[in-house]
């Protein structure tokens, strides 16, 4: 029963998105306003219709119903009902199904929000998220169909897979990335609508603008919960291997970051305008193929979350988007002149121009890296991998570029800044920038790239916080206030800037958790009997005893470590190996972690002997690797922020003036 | 030429310029971060090219080869594939679920040992399976894995 009702379900969502995508567009055409309505109608349907089809497949997998395929493939009795509901997204079929769920309510929310004004534009950018979202609900009714029959009904199911029940951040991160690559077809359905309907003004870009900070938002967060499950899940101490599927998430979120700034550029002076839409076209096409790329099994990666037969769909898919969007930029590529030029090298404009030049730089090395693979198969028939060190050999002198800029960027004025300006703005950030790289020369820091790092992040940093005292400074002198609610007030005056300051000074803070840790990382390994201690760092280590016990789902054999702070006992770490039952009985590695903000202890269980006489270990003490977590957390702070509309401008054109702040 | 289009060019020149070094760095750095996925037996009809490159070994386990030396952490087994077979010598901790008769995916590169090829390893990989797979005959069932450690068992 529940399988019929949520197969008619999606299947009632591919023929209304197919209907409503049809008759916007043949409701524009023919002018015909009541078909419009009709499309915006299914859009709304649409997200009611995908709600259903997720809570019946929730309810099934809590009421462990074995006669739905997807139950019968990640579901399990054992499984505590966190893990049961969150099987929802751990394999293909289940994901997809929550990916369309996502699309269909971004879908009816951008088009509720856009209902009064938008005409053909908005019409167009309904067709185009419908058409998208049809794609996926074929892929249910096809090939990835969730609500599969299955006889005989088996008694019980493995469960998911062992390494996405082992921690609650999977509970967290595929959501998330879902929230932030789902998001991002709001601004592409916009921008197409913009060139389907010949609107080629600022409206789409200003329209879409929360939305792309929301999804932006998402999936840096996303990205974080990835770095941090597979720090706290794999056992290696690290959070960024350059896996494919790790990959997969970064690309998008370049090109957006990418286009977050070049849009500025479009609104204040009106140029880029071919550009940007370039760059939202890429980062929606990007998030396709990053889960085309994590969903086909098309590339062999720790993340192996399955293998499935619609890779062809998916490239179809993605060979469609791509020509029919450059066809129609190309199309309109004449009528897309840019309206201001660019007055001096040294503005905020060219600051963002090579911000975007950087980033493209970037994602073009990621993207290269990531199917040369696929591309040595497929051509020369020969199996490869691309090491680490081309990533880090090609991206780190980019990633200090970036981070200098993230300080020089703010520093400039929009169209030429002055001699004076730029002395009085450069003082404290050069001054910071010394500081920064004699202490780091002082503590060892040695490699050209870590010097580098610490320099540019106290430059950045001194640079973006000098933004909030300036900017308070003068709204203090404007309305005679205090200090901080002067401060304070910035974010209600301006927004997006001091948003993205925010979200400035937390990459800052990442980026400093990143070199540190890399820098400073101490690791070492043995093998111990009870009682035998280990010393890293600070910590000195006894091994109490080495135990197994049962969970009601899974097995477990810890080694159970003391921390000792001279004779007292401060803590204990319990490495462990987690057996899930249902899954053949591989061990996971389930790591120790003891975080602080000055460093965190990080331990893993290798192997035991079986008698309990012995464990070898891996201790690693890494510093700063909190900051990682707490400056993925501020950028978000920071998009939030930048999210909020800026007080209403006094006259009609003020949209181009300068902030108040800035004229102060 | 006016000075808009002479701008214009230039930018265009230092597009082109900048494209051109970058391409020809990703071309460069590529070609040397390339790790070659091989099995023993491709491995060993390669001759003298199988030496000294970055390589992904892929195999499985031979039987009783496993020595492990947990006191110094010192881990040496041969993988083989069909009639293929080379030596691996490996620093550090195999991971627990490492068995004979595994799949496993070595990555370091082939050196000349004392005579004998050996293929010293960075890394150790085994290959995980996301499918279920009933233990195989011979394999220790897998609570024999901890039973023996479950104190007070009434």
């Amino acid at each position: 029963m529940i399988r019929i009702l949520g197969y008619s379900a999606v299947a009632a969502a591919l023929a209304l998105s197919l209907y409503g995508a049809v008759a916007a567009i043949w409701g524009v055409r023919a002018r015909q306003a009541a078909l419009i309505r009709s499309a915006r109608a299914a859009a709304y349907v649409n997200a009611g219709l995908l709600l259903l089809a997720n809570l019946l497949m929730v309810y099934a997998l809590l009421t462990h119903d074995f006669s739905i395929s997807y139950v019968a493939q990640v579901g399990s009795r054992a499984t505590p009902v966190w893990v049961s509901v969150v099987s929802l997204w751990s394999s293909l079929e289940g994901s997809i199904l929550f990916w369309g769920l996502v699309l269909a309510l971004y879908t009816a929310a951008a088009m509720y929000f856009t209902r009064a004004s938008l005409g053909a534009l908005g019409a167009y950018a309904n067709a185009v998220m419908l058409a998208v979202g049809a794609f996926f609900y074929l892929l249910m009714v096809g090939p990835a169909n969730p609500f599969g029959a299955v006889f005989p009904v088996p008694a019980d199911g493995p469960g998911p897979n062992p390494l996405l029940q082992n921690h609650y951040l999977m509970a967290v991160h595929p959501p998330l990335l879902y929230l932030g690559y789902v998001g991002m077809t709001v601004p592409f359905g916009f921008a197409m609508g913009a060139l389907l309907s010949g609107r080629l003004d600022d409206t789409w870009l200003r329209v879409t603008r929360r939305w792309t900070v929301t999804a932006w938002m998402f999936l840096s967060l996303a990205i974080m919960a990835g770095m941090w499950w597979s720090y706290e899940v794999l056992g290696w101490g690290g959070y960024w291997a350059w896996d494919p599927v790790e990959n997969a998430s970064f690309m998008p979120w370049l090109t957006a970051t990418a286009f977050l700034h070049s849009g500025m550029v479009q609104e204040r002076r009106g140029m880029l305008r071919v550009w940007n839409l370039a760059l939202i076209i890429s980062t929606f096409l990007l998030t396709i193929l990053g889960t085309f790329l994590t969903r086909s099994g098309v590339l062999s990666s720790v993340h192996a979350f399955g293998e499935g037969p619609i890779g062809m769909y998916f490239l179809v898919f993605m060979a469609l988007l791509l020509v029919s969007s450059l066809a129609l930029l190309a199309g309109r590529s004449t009528e897309l002149k840019s309206t201001g030029n660019l007055d001096s090298m040294v503005s905020r404009e060219s600051a963002f121009l090579l911000n975007n030049l950087l980033f493209t730089a970037f994602t073009f090395t990621v993207l290269l890296g990531t199917l040369y693979p696929l591309l040595a198969e497929a051509l020369r028939g020969v199996k490869v991998s691309v090491g680490a060190p081309f990533f880090n050999k090609m991206t780190l002198p980019i990633c200090a570029a970036l981070l200098f800029l993230v300080g020089v960027g703010p520093m400039l004025p929009w169209r030429v800044a002055s001699r004076d300006q730029l002395k009085r703005n450069l003082l404290a950030p050069t001054g910071a920038l010394i500081l920064a790289l004699a202490v780091s020369l002082l503590t060892g820091v040695r490699s050209v790239y870590g010097l580098m790092a610490f320099a540019f992040a106290g430059f950045a940093l001194v640079a973006n916080l000098q933004e909030f005292a300036q900017g308070a400074r003068a709204r203090q002198r404007h309305t005679g206030t205090g200090f901080l609610p002067a401060l304070l007030s910035l974010f209600r005056v301006n927004p997006r800037r001091f948003g993205g300051y925010t979200a400035h000074v937390g990459i800052i803070i990442a980026a400093l958790g990143i070199a540190a840790s890399s820098e400073f990382r101490l690791e070492r390994e043995a093998t111990m009997r009870p009682g035998d201690t280990i010393e890293v760092a600070e910590y000195k280590l006894p091994l109490d005893d080495i135990e197994g016990f049962n969970e009601p789902h899974r097995f477990v054999v810890a080694a159970n470590y003391s921390i000792m702070d001279g004779e007292r006992v401060t803590g204990s770490m319990n490495p462990r190996l987690n057996y899930y039952t249902g899954r053949g009985g591989e061990p996971v590695t389930t790591p120790s972690v003891r975080s602080r903000v000055r460093n965190d202890l990080y331990m893993t269980l290798l192997a035991f002997e079986q008698d309990g006489s012995s464990a070898t270990v891996s201790v690693i003490v890494e510093p700063l690797v909190s900051w990682i977590w707490a400056g993925g957390l501020i950028v978000a702070l920071g998009a939030i922020l930048a999210m909020r509309p800026a007080r209403a401008r006094v006259a009609a054109g003020a949209a181009r003036e300068r902030a108040t702040v800035e004229a102060a | 030429m006016s000075v808009k289009r002479t701008r214009t060019l230039g930018l265009i020149a230092g597009m082109v310029v900048v494209l051109g070094g970058f391409g020809y760095l990703l071309y460069g750095n590529i070609g040397e971060n390339i790790v070659f996925f091989r099995t023993p037996s491709e491995l060993l009809a390669m001759g003298a090219e199988a030496y000294d490159v970055p390589t992904r070994l892929g195999g499985q386990v031979k039987a009783g080869s496993v020595q492990w030396d947990a006191e110094a952490l010192d881990l040496r087994f041969v993988v083989k594939d069909g009639d293929g077979e080379i030596a691996v010598h490996s620093k550090g901790a195999p991971p627990q679920m490492f068995q004979t008769e595994m799949g496993v995916i070595v990555e370091g590169r082939l050196t000349r040992g004392d005579g004998q090829p050996l293929f010293e390893s960075t890394n150790l990989m085994v290959r995980h399976s996301n499918e279920y797979q009933p233990p195989k005959d011979g394999h220790p069932e897998p609570d024999e894995m901890y039973k023996s450690l479950i104190k007070d068992e009434s």
